[in-house]
C-alpha cells in the first residue's frame, strides 16, 4: 500500500495556510447536505461535533458513556500548552516546534507538528471566550507554568483541572448545538464497526448499550476520536473503558495502524497496592516543578524518609541531567525510575516507588503556597494512599499513561480508508515516539476545532458521493455480523470472566512490551497472546444477555479486540530494533543507559495492514524527512 | 474485613426492584469501594450469577460517572469524595453497608445502581454554554479578569455533573448543579451578555425536567464532593429573579431593518 501523507509543498511555515487556501470550501448551502458521523465526545470529538455543526454540517455524534462530558480527557489535570510568549522568556511557534519534534525523538511529521504549534495560540483564544476559567495572575492576565521537556514557561492552567475545564468548555459549545438541533448526540452508544461502501467510509455499526440494539447509522464522512490504547496494558491512568475497539475495528476494514509500540509511561503515578487494583491514578507532571525526586543511595535501606539524612539520598534526575533537572521528558524520567528501583534503591511496599519531595518547595515557598499550586493533588494522593504528602515525600512509580501510536493519518487527519478521519489521541499524530506534556489536550483541540473543520470540506468537496439508505444490502450485513460475534461471545458460556482475561493479557504485555523490550521477552509474548485468545474464545464467561444493560458483554467485546491488538503491538515493538521516546530496546542502549536511536534504518513511520487473524500484517513505511529539525542524540544533561 | 452488603438490584427501567444481601468476606481496607465491588462481582460471574451494574469510569474523582447512595448518603461517609476515591478503611470489620442508587424521579434507574442523567445535558443544553462559534476567539489576553472573580469561577466550575446533589435533597432539587453552571459562566466577562437569558433558560429546562425545589435544606452542599457551596445558588437566584422582572427576553427586541 502507497502511503501518501498530503503535505503541502513550501517553506515549512507557510505549508498550512497554503493548504488552508488551496482545500475546496463546501458552500454554506451545501453543507446542510452532508451529515458526519463523529465517534467519541472527548477533547477532539467534541470539538469537532460542535465546530462541524457551527459550519452548518449535520452531525451525529456518539459516546459510550452516559454523558459526553464523562470522556477521559477531562482526567487530564496539569495543563495544555500554547507558543503565547506571554512569559517573555523565549518562546515562539518554532521553539514549542522544535521542542516537540525533539521531544518526540525524531519520529513525528514535521508538517504536522508546525500546524500544531501554529494552532496552539488559538486554541487558549478560543477556550477563553468560552469562558474556560484559566488560571490568572493578580494582574488578571493568565498565568503559566512549566512543564517536562521544556525550558519555557508556555502551559496554561486551571488547578489541576486543566482537562476538565477544556472538556467542559467543548462539551458546551457542543451541548449548544445539540440545543440548536444541529447534532444528534447518542450516548450510550457503542460503535462495533464502519460501513464501508465502494471503498468509502459511510457509516458505523452501532450497540445502544442500555437496550442492546444493534443499528447501522449512514453519512458522508465518519470521524473517530476515540482516544488511546493504554488499557491493552489493563492497568494505566486511562479511565476504566477506554479501549482500542473503535479503531480497530476500522484497522480489521483496511485503515493502516501506525506505530502501536510507541506507548507513553508517565513517571509519577501512584503505586499498586494489591492484586485486586483496578487502575492507576496519575499524579500530575507539574508537580516535579517542585517536588524533587530521590532514591537512598544504599540499597535495600528500609528507613522512613525522614530518617534518611541529606547526604544519604540520591537526587538521581538532578544528578543526571544537570540542565533539565526533574523536569526532564516522561520517558527518561520513567526509565531513570525503573533503573533506580532495579538496582534495589525502591522504596515503598514491593521496592517499586521512588520518592516525589515536596520538603523544600514547602520551606521555599511555604505551605499554603504549596496547597494553593497543588492542593487538590494532595488530597487526591492522601485519599488513595492514606499518607500526608505535607508531612512525608509522595512515593511515585511509572505507569501506562498515554499512546502515542494510533491509526495512520495523512496531513489532512484522513486514514487510508477514504472518508475516515481520525482525530485526537487515537490517531499516530503528532508527537513521534514521546509526547511532552501538556500537549495532549493542545492536539486534541487543534484536531477538532481548527483542522478537521478545513480538511473534511476539502474531502466532501472532492468526493462523488451517492446516498446510501440505512437499509443498504452493505450496511445490513454489517449490522449482521456485529450481531453475530455479539451472539459468539455469549454463546461460549465458560468459566472466567472478561477482568481475568483481560488482566492477564496486561500482566503479559506490561512483562514483556513495558518499560524495557527485548527481543526474547517480546517472542515470549508473541506466542503467549495467541494461546490466551484461543482459551478466551472457549472460555469466556459472560453473563445475562444481548438485549439488556450488560457491562460485562461490553468488556468482553473489548477485551476480545485487545486479544487481537496486543499481538500487533509486540510485533511492532519486536520490528523496531532501535530504542526511542517510550520504546526502549534494552538492546540499544548507550553505555549510560540511554535510548540508541538508529536513524538510517528507522527514521519511518510503520503503518501495519491487516490481514486476518493470526496472520501476519504488512508494514508499510513511511519515511520521515527533516527538513529543519535535524536528528541529533537527544541530550538533557 | 468482612462485611454485608444491601443492593438494590433492579434489572431494568421498568422492572420491579428489590434489595439482595452480599457477604464480602475478605476485603482489604487499601481497596476502593468500586475495587471491592469488582472482587464481588468477579465472584457473581464465577458462580453464573448476574454481576452488580454500576457506572464508573476514571475512579479519579473526576469524570462525574460513578456515584450511589452508601448508607443513606450519596458518595458514602467521607466528605468531598466521590465513591470511587472512597476507600474501604473508612469502614470497620463487620460493617453493613446499604447500596442503592440515586434516587429521583428526574432520573430513571437503568439497572441496579446505573441511573440516566440525561437531564442533568439538557439542562446544558439550555443555556449552560457561552455563544460563541469557533475562530471569532480575540486574544485570550485581551479582557484582563481578576484573579478574585476568576477563581470563584472555577470554584463553581469544579462540578463534575455526577447528580449526588439531586440524591441528597429531600426534594430531588438540581439547584446546585444549576446554579453551578450559571455561576460560572455568569461571573465571567465573557458570560455576561448572555447572562439573564442563561439563568432564565436553564432554570425553565431544570423545571421541565421535574426537579424539585429548592428549599434551604443544604444536604447538597454537604453531599457535593467537589465542596461547591449553596452561595451559588443565592447568585443564580440574583440572576433569574432581576433576569424576570427587569430583562427584555429575546424575540421582543425593537425591531430594525
Amino acid at each position: 500500500m502507497e502511503l501518501k501523507a498530503n503535505i503541502p509543498s513550501g517553506p515549512m511555515e507557510q505549508k498550512w495556510e497554503k493548504h488552508r487556501f488551496d482545500v475546496k470550501l463546501v458552500n454554506p448551502a451545501n453543507k446542510r447536505k452532508y451529515t458526519v458521523l463523529v465517534v467519541g465526545t472527548g477533547l477532539a470529538g467534541a470539538s469537532a461535533a460542535a465546530s462541524l455543526a457551527e459550519l452548518g454540517y449535520k452531525v451525529k455524534a456518539y459516546c459510550f458513556q452516559d454523558s459526553p462530558r464523562r470522556a477521559h480527557s477531562i482526567a487530564a489535570q496539569g495543563g495544555i500548552n500554547a507558543a503565547k510568549n506571554y512569559c517573555n522568556d523565549g518562546d515562539s511557534v518554532h521553539r514549542l516546534f522544535y521542542d516537540t519534534v525533539k521531544g518526540g525523538d525524531y519520529r513525528a511529521r514535521e508538517a504536522n507538528v508546525h500546524r500544531l504549534a501554529e494552532i496552539s495560540v488559538n486554541i487558549i483564544d478560543q477556550c477563553v471566550a468560552q469562558g474556560v476559567p484559566f488560571a490568572r495572575e493578580y494582574g488578571g492576565l493568565l498565568a503559566n507554568r512549566s512543564f517536562g521537556g521544556t525550558q519555557v514557561s508556555r502551559t496554561f492552567y486551571a488547578r489541576g483541572q486543566t482537562g476538565q475545564q477544556l472538556l467542559l468548555g467543548a462539551y458546551q459549545a457542543l451541548e449548544r448545538q445539540i440545543g440548536l438541533g444541529a447534532v444528534e448526540m447518542y450516548p450510550r452508544t457503542e460503535m462495533l464497526d464502519v460501513i464501508l461502501v465502494n471503498g468509502a467510509a459511510r457509516g458505523i455499526v452501532t450497540r445502544n448499550l442500555v437496550t442492546g440494539k444493534i443499528e447501522s447509522h449512514v453519512g458522508d464522512a465518519v470521524c473517530l476520536a476515540t482516544g488511546g490504547y493504554g488499557n491493552l496494558f489493563f492497568l494505566s491512568t486511562n479511565a476504566k473503558q477506554c479501549n482500542v475497539t473503535a479503531i480497530w475495528r476500522a484497522h480489521r476494514k483496511g485503515a493502516c495502524f501506525a506505530n502501536p509500540c510507541f506507548t507513553q509511561i508517565h513517571p509519577t503515578c501512584i503505586p499498586v497496592s494489591g492484586d485486586y487494583q483496578s487502575k492507576l491514578t496519575l499524579m500530575s507532571e507539574s508537580l516535579r516543578n517542585d517536588g524533587r525526586i530521590w532514591v537512598p543511595q544504599q540499597k535495600g535501606d528500609k528507613r522512613a524518609a525522614s530518617q534518611i539524612p541529606e547526604g544519604e539520598r540520591d537526587y538521581y534526575l538532578e544528578r543526571r541531567y544537570p540542565s533539565f533537572g526533574n523536569l526532564v521528558p516522561r520517558d527518561v524520567a520513567s526509565r531513570a525510575a525503573k533503573a533506580a528501583c532495579d538496582e534495589g534503591r525502591g522504596v515503598g511496599p514491593g521496592g517499586l516507588g521512588v520518592y516525589l519531595d515536596f520538603g523544600d518547595a514547602i520551606k521555599r515557598l511555604g505551605e499554603n503556597n504549596v496547597r494553593d499550586k497543588y492542593g487538590n493533588l494532595f488530597e487526591m494522593y492522601e485519599r488513595i494512599t492514606d499518607e500526608d504528602p505535607y508531612k512525608q515525600p509522595m512515593r511515585i512509580y511509572p505507569a501506562i499513561h498515554y499512546t502515542m501510536g494510533g491509526l495512520w493519518v495523512d496531513y489532512n487527519l484522513q486514514s487510508t480508508i477514504p472518508g475516515l478521519f481520525v482525530l485526537g489521541e487515537a490517531n499516530f499524530s503528532d508527537h513521534g515516539a514521546n509526547r511532552l506534556g501538556a500537549s495532549a489536550l493542545m492536539q486534541g483541540l487543534a484536531d477538532g476545532y481548527f483542522i478537521i473543520p478545513y480538511t473534511i470540506g476539502h474531502y466532501l468537496a472532492n468526493s462523488k458521493l451517492d446516498k446510501v439508505a440505512p437499509d443498504d444490502p452493505v450496511s445490513k450485513a454489517a449490522v449482521g455480523e456485529a450481531a453475530d460475534r455479539i451472539n459468539k461471545l455469549l454463546a461460549v458460556k465458560g468459566k472466567r470472566s472478561p477482568d481475568s482475561f483481560h488482566r492477564e493479557l496486561g500482566k503479559v504485555m506490561w512483562d514483556n512490551c513495558g518499560m524495557g523490550r527485548n527481543a526474547a521477552g517480546l517472542q515470549k509474548a508473541l506466542q503467549r497472546i495467541p494461546e490466551l485468545r484461543e482459551e478466551f474464545w472457549k472460555n469466556i464467561a459472560v453473563t445475562g444477555s444481548g438485549d439488556e444493560f450488560n457491562q460485562q458483554l461490553e468488556k468482553a467485546g473489548r477485551v476480545a479486540d485487545f486479544l487481537e491488538f496486543g499481538e500487533l503491538t509486540c510485533t511492532d515493538a519486536l520490528h523496531r530494533n532501535e530504542s526511542c521516546g517510550g520504546h526502549f530496546r534494552e538492546e540499544y542502549q548507550t553505555p549510560e543507559g540511554e535510548a540508541k536511536r538508529d536513524d538510517e534504518n528507522f527514521a519511518y513511520v510503520a503503518a501495519w495492514e491487516w490481514k486476518g487473524v493470526g496472520e501476519k500484517p504488512v508494514l508499510n513505511k513511511e519515511p520521515l524527512n527533516f527538513e529543519i529539525v535535524h536528528p541529533t542524540q537527544r541530550s538533557y544533561k | 474485613m468482612k462485611l454485608k452488603l444491601h443492593i438494590w438490584r433492579q434489572k431494568g427501567p421498568k422492572a420491579q426492584g428489590k434489595m439482595v444481601t452480599y457477604e464480602v468476606p475478605d476485603a482489604s481496607e487499601h481497596m476502593s469501594f468500586l475495587e471491592m465491588l469488582d472482587v464481588l462481582n468477579e465472584r457473581l460471574i464465577e458462580k453464573g450469577e448476574d454481576p452488580v451494574a454500576f457506572d464508573h469510569d476514571c475512579r479519579e474523582g473526576i469524570c462525574g460517572m460513578c456515584g450511589f447512595v452508601i448508607n443513606g448518603l450519596p458518595h458514602g461517609p467521607k466528605q468531598a469524595t466521590t465513591t470511587c476515591q472512597l476507600h474501604m478503611r473508612s469502614f470497620k470489620d463487620g460493617d453493613e453497608i446499604t447500596l442503592e442508587p440515586w434516587r429521583a424521579g428526574s432520573f430513571p434507574i437503568v439497572k441496579d445502581l446505573a441511573v440516566d442523567r440525561g437531564a442533568f445535558d439538557r439542562v446544558i443544553a439550555a443555556g449552560g454554554f457561552v455563544s460563541v462559534n469557533t475562530g471569532a476567539a480575540q486574544d485570550g489576553n485581551a479582557i484582563p479578569i481578576s484573579k478574585t472573580i476568576a477563581d470563584l469561577a472555577m470554584d463553581a466550575a469544579a462540578c463534575i455533573g455526577c447528580g449526588a446533589c439531586v440524591a441528597a435533597c429531600p426534594n430531588a432539587a438540581a439547584m446546585l448543579f444549576v446554579a453551578a453552571k450559571v455561576s460560572h459562566l455568569n461571573l465571567l466577562p465573557q458570560g455576561k451578555p448572555e447572562k439573564y437569558a442563561r439563568a432564565r433558560n436553564m432554570v425553565a429546562q431544570m423545571d421541565k425536567e421535574g426537579f424539585g425545589n429548592c428549599t434551604n435544606a443544604r444536604e447538597c452542599e454537604a453531599a457535593c464532593p467537589k465542596t461547591i457551596g449553596v452561595e451559588f445558588i443565592a447568585r443564580m437566584n440574583r440572576d433569574f429573579l432581576t433576569g424576570s422582572l427587569f430583562d427584555r427576553p429575546e424575540g421582543t427586541g425593537g425591531g430594525g431593518a
